[in-house]
């Protein structure tokens, strides 16, 4: 398998779909090529990061002054 | 598409009694489903308009859009993934106010080869977390997604932040599902090229190209 090949089923395997087979020559590939390897795992790290980290977060006050301007215009409605 | 407002155990899903309830005149089974998604829905909102001040007046007006077009709501697809379309068009109708005579689309595909083939090779901190403070890491984080094309931006917060299905963020983008696998992987791949000489080993500060 090509480092070109790897990548293109990088998604499916971080998304876990893979089939046993694919899995088994992409693991194959992984053992012999430490620059995927890399890859991978940077790739995971960069998910996890965005998905633990709220980059605009709604503060409370702004969360609560919204919700009584919808539910106002709604009870209008 | 099937439907997927019941799991495989033919349970409802709680937000087709709540959208039932407020079809009704319920009006605060409608605000559950406002509390339930509007920090969301403003993520959304701010991943598009890049302005704060916008993300707000989406998060107002997705939420009235989708009261008001309720009876049309036909539970073919999840809530969520209908109240996000709603939430998409009325970010992008704000965006092209802000651009007058700008074409702002999230469905043209942009060809790019910028960090698609991954070239930073060198490994990351065992903790890049640890490097910088809660809001370094933030202002990081931002600048990063903001340098990707809009389509690229949405299609990641969907698929990876907000963890919909690739068929569900088609749905919501109006969308072919090879065009959100082809951007998520894009993405995916940019972000985290760009986020490599921030987080790679020996040195924060190593890394400026």
């Amino acid at each position: 398998m090509t480092c070109t090949e790897f990548l293109a089923q990088l998604d499916e395997l971080i998304d876990d779909e893979v089939t046993v087979a694919l899995r088994a020559d992409l693991e194959q590939h992984l053992r012999e090529c430490e620059h995927c390897e890399i890859t991978l795992n940077t790739t995971r790290k960069t998910i996890e990061i965005y998905r633990s980290h709220e980059i605009y977060e709604l503060p409370e006050s702004v969360r609560v002054r919204l919700e009584k301007a919808i539910m106002a215009k709604c009870r209008k409605c | 598409m099937s439907t997927i407002q019941t799991s495989g155990t033919g349970e409802v899903h709680p937000d087709v009694l709540l959208v039932e309830r407020a079809k009704q005149g319920d009006v605060q089974a409608f605000e559950k489903l406002v509390r339930q998604y509007d920090r969301q829905v403003f993520r959304i909102a701010n991943h598009i308009t890049q302005n704060r001040e916008d993300a707000e007046d989406v998060v107002q007006d997705a939420f009235l859009k989708a009261y008001e077009k309720l009876e049309q709501f036909q539970g073919n697809s999840k809530f969520y993934t209908w109240l996000v379309r709603i939430a998409v068009n009325e970010s992008l109708m704000r965006l092209r106010k802000r651009r007058t005579g700008k074409m702002v689309s999230i469905d043209e595909d942009v060809e790019t080869e910028d960090g698609s083939v991954p070239r930073d090779l060198a490994d990351w901190s065992p903790d890049p977390e640890a490097l910088y403070g809660q809001s370094e890491m933030a202002e990081i984080l931002k600048k990063t997604i903001q340098g990707l094309p809009p389509g690229f931006r949405v299609v990641f917060v969907l698929r990876d932040v907000d963890g919909l299905s690739t068929e569900e963020t088609a749905d919501a983008l109006g969308l072919s599902i090879p065009a959100v696998k082809s951007r998520l992987l894009r993405a995916r791949l940019q972000l985290r090229e760009r986020l490599a000489k921030y987080f790679r080993k020996n040195g924060k500060n190593g890394g400026g190209k």
